[in-house]
């Protein structure tokens, strides 16, 4: 198992430089600076500041000079400084990873807990009314855009019901995350009930399955013994993209509900085009992306058994 | 029985009275829960380094700076000194510093802390965006050089007592009311943690910040100003997403909120949220300006045909949805300097033809029209804008870029026309140097306007230390610009601000209607927040 981990983090190593150089390079050709942006609605900076401010943030050295500096900086740990709050990119970012991580889970809980069940359940009555409902929400949910969907949350039950607060991280505590995990979540939940539902019937009708049956197994255990665990190595799979990729999808949602999430500042840094932070946050979640993404191999292993990493 | 009756409604009438009273007399405590709208996350809450409408939301209750913008005159007004007085060329004014005004960490204010705050601003190797302000002083640019430590110009006579020699004869409230000259405690300052432990002078002190969510302040009781601030707490919400804000609002949630044209619309036609529209013309004026070095607007009557081809009070109407007031010449409603016997370009599209005609361009001719997808001054006013130009033989191609990216072409004169919103005070005369001819065009002149009389009337208004006359002399200027037509000239615009029933003491601000002196407002007891 520990070559195994090895050779994942080994792994990992040259799509984290492949996107550190991506970044920089798409970012570098990218129309409009941080000076310019500061400019906002007539409240023009001074043209020596401005001067002043790009020697100081080193936009005017030449691009391999910005590239060779940013590498060195990254390989010690050193994300850069930003150039919005003058902070190191670490300290803009620390406090807004756990935020991010737990609306996230909280997102990636309610698609698991409604997504793997009814999936599960419709598949186990193919054609009956809650198999229908079931996909009729699925497809629904895959195709809601999450910023309406968010909306028709938070008038429904902050405006309407008055059960939930409408936006805001508040004290960090369940009441204010319901709302946001529920948007962020409704898209994984409906493609975890649409691949647990293939899953599943496409297990139901294995051979190991009916052999099972022949031989007098009561359905239940069939069902929980052999079909659902045989089902979850797809289920699994589908869990750690998505897990993976809901902290790049979370910047829409984070927006809607002022989250303070790593998505969020990133939108803001682009905008203000204050490349360190824009840089910083990408790093974070590709690396949060890849972590999931080895962890999920990890787990197939458990899932498993058959499965190994030569 | 007769009696009783009249008794009975004269104690109505006096307990009537007594309630309105009790609800005009401020009440101490509560929570103000305001919003930050312009992006999801603060810059940065050392206020000598960002130049963020976003962040000075929160500095105007931190910070407190040497004037102070009073929304109810339009006019400067001393903030950290009682007095001032000038010498008879107008380049030495000499401050009687508050004797009462404490730091929150609890030290008093000297004439040091000012002379100190300004120096760090000078700081060349840090470019700080208050340069430009402070540089009014003798002796400042030297210290941004490095070729000199201290601001000559700026002496303390004692503690509470400063003088400050300036180069240009003006008024140094113009200068010293921004948010990125705050006077700041260079103890607390030169802390490492300082953008995220800020001290200042205003009325709250610093609780606490969670990035990218809010900022919490909590009252300071040593505020200069007796029985100041009344709130106990103010959270500034960080909401960049408009239709977030609008359910916040409607649930209550937060007390105030910054209105787009839609959202006007909506609001004005309620009959409860319409009670709560603070409304103020703003120092902006939203403009396309016409690059000269195309050939078609290096003529006069080119660009005054444009501005009598677009019927810009329809755009208004229609599309800005009345969230704007119409635009005359550059210098915005607020200003002194406006002239109100001037009446706005009429649409006269026959008479725009006949200007071209007379320019030799009878049959028209094509631009490309720079835009940035801004609702109110973006891509959508440009769409509605070319049919009208078509109607004259005028052909637009609209190049949209990002807002971000807008700044750069304009600076490097990239354009031949661009729309966008221009900050046209409370300076008139600084405003209005963005079209001297000496003022280069990395500084502001964008549109390369060289006209002899209105240099003149600059220059004249620069040296007089008479105001009604400098007023009179800008007003002159400022009519040369409408008859030169360097710009089609749109709008200012109306900031509004929703509120609920229960916040009181909000402040018309046309520099900004965000930025509000929170010592003036309070909640009655109607307020959800505690």
């Amino acid at each position: 198992m520990l070559i195994v981990i090895a050779r994942r983090i080994a792994n990992v190593v040259p799509t984290l430089a492949a996107v550190i150089a991506l970044i920089f390079l798409l970012f570098s050709v990218l129309p409009g600076s941080f000076i310019s942006g500061m400019s906002e609605e007539g409240r023009t900076i001074d043209p020596a500041v401005m001067e002043r401010m790009r020697k100081e943030m080193g936009l005017d050295d030449p691009l391999p000079t910005r590239f060779a500096k940013y590498v060195t900086h990254v390989a010690t740990g050193d994300l850069g400084t930003s150039f919005r709050t003058r902070e190191p990119v670490t300290t803009l970012i620390g406090p807004r990873i756990w935020p991010s991580l737990k609306l996230v889970f909280a997102a990636m809980t309610f698609a698991i807990g409604v997504g793997v069940t009814l999936g599960f359940f419709a598949a186990l009555k193919p054609g009956s009314l809650i198999d229908t409902f079931s996909m009729v929400g699925a497809i629904s949910g895959l195709s809601l855009s999450q910023f309406w969907f968010g909306l028709m949350l938070m008038y429904l039950f902050a405006l309407k019901l008055q059960w939930l607060p409408s936006f805001g991280y508040g004290d960090g505590g369940l009441t204010h995350i319901i709302l946001p995990a529920v948007a962020l979540g409704v898209g994984p939940m409906a493609l975890l009930a649409r691949t647990t539902r293939a899953a599943v019937l496409d297990v139901l009708n294995a051979d190991f399955v009916r052999t099972a049956r022949s031989k007098g197994m009561s359905e239940r255990r069939v069902v929980t013994w052999h079909v659902l665990r045989n089902a979850l190595v797809l289920v699994v799979t589908i869990v750690g993209l998505q897990f993976g990729s809901l902290m790049g999808q979370a910047v829409v949602v984070e927006k809607l509900f002022a989250w303070p999430g790593i998505g969020s500042l990133m939108v803001d840094s682009v905008f203000q085009r204050d490349m360190p932070a824009v840089q910083g946050c990408i790093l974070m979640i590709v690396l949060f992306f890849l972590v999931i993404n080895t962890l999920v191999d990890l787990a197939y292993v458990a899932i498993d058994p058959r499965i190994r990493y030569s | 029985m007769r009696k009783l009756v009249w008794l009975a409604v004269a104690g109505l009438a006096v307990l009537g009275a007594a309630t309105a009273s009790a609800q005009t007399t401020p009440r101490k405590g509560g929570t103000i829960r305001m919003t930050a709208p312009y992006a999801a996350s603060f810059g940065s809450l050392d206020f000598h380094t960002t130049p963020r409408a976003q962040d000075e939301i929160v500095g105007k209750s931190l910070n407190r700076t040497l004037y102070n913008f009073d929304s109810s005159t339009n006019k400067l007004v001393l903030e950290l000194a009682t007095s001032v007085t000038a010498s008879p060329d107008g380049l030495v004014h000499t401050f009687k510093l508050r004797q009462d005004a404490y730091f929150h960490n609890g030290r008093k204010m000297t004439a040091d802390d000012i002379i100190w705050s300004y120096t760090r601003i000078m700081d060349g190797a840090k470019a700080y965006p208050g340069a430009r302000y402070v540089r009014l002083i003798k002796g400042a640019i030297d210290v941004e050089k490095g070729t000199a430590k201290e601001i000559s110009g700026l002496k303390k006579i004692d503690d509470f007592t400063l003088e400050m020699t300036i180069t240009d004869i003006t008024d140094p409230g113009f200068y010293f009311f921004d948010g990125t000259t705050a006077i700041l405690p260079k103890e607390e300052v030169e802390k490492p943690n300082f953008a995220n432990n800020p001290v200042g002078l205003g009325p709250f002190k610093f609780k606490e910040h969670i990035p990218g969510s809010r900022v919490v302040l909590e009252r300071f009781d040593k505020f200069y100003k007796p029985g100041k601030p009344y709130a106990d707490r103010i959270v500034v919400q960080l909401m960049a997403e408009a239709a977030a804000r609008d359910v916040a609002f409607r649930n209550k949630e937060i007390d105030t909120s910054i209105l787009g044209p839609a959202q006007y619309v909506a609001y004005r036609a309620d009959p409860e949220l319409s009670k709560g529209i603070l409304e103020v013309a703003e120092m902006f004026t939203r403009s396309m300006r016409m690059n000269p070095e195309f050939k078609p607007f290096a003529d006069k009557r080119v660009r005054q045909a444009i501005n009598y081809a677009i019927d810009t009070d329809l755009i208004i109407k229609r599309l800005v949805k009345d969230k704007a007031y119409r635009a005359t010449s550059w210098l915005p409603l607020s200003s002194p300097s406006f002239d109100k016997a001037v009446k706005p370009y009429a649409y006269d599209p026959e008479k725009a033809k006949k200007l071209l005609a007379d320019a030799g361009y009878a049959n028209g001719f094509e631009f490309e029209w720079t835009t940035s997808q801004n609702e109110s001054w973006g891509l959508p006013i440009v769409e509605a804008v070319i049919p009208m130009l078509a109607k004259v033989g005028i052909k637009a191609k609209p190049k949209l870029i990002e807002t971000t990216v807008l700044t750069d072409v304009i600076i490097k004169g990239d354009f031949q026309a661009v729309i966008s919103s221009s900050l046209t005070g409370p300076d008139s005369l600084a405003q209005l140097r963005c079209f001297y001819s000496k003022t280069p065009r990395s500084a502001c002149n964008y549109v390369t306007f060289n006209n002899p009389a209105f240099d003149k009337l600059l220059d004249d208004a620069g040296q007089t230390t008479d105001a009604a006359k400098r007023v009179d002399l800008l007003r002159q200027a400022n009519n040369i610009l409408y008859e030169e037509a360097p710009v089609w000239f749109f709008n200012y615009n109306k900031a509004v601000l929703a509120y609920q029933p229960w916040i009181h003491g909000l402040q018309a601000n046309p520099t900004e209607i965000t930025h509000q002196y929170t010592e003036d407002l309070w909640v009655d007891e109607k307020s959800p927040a505690k």
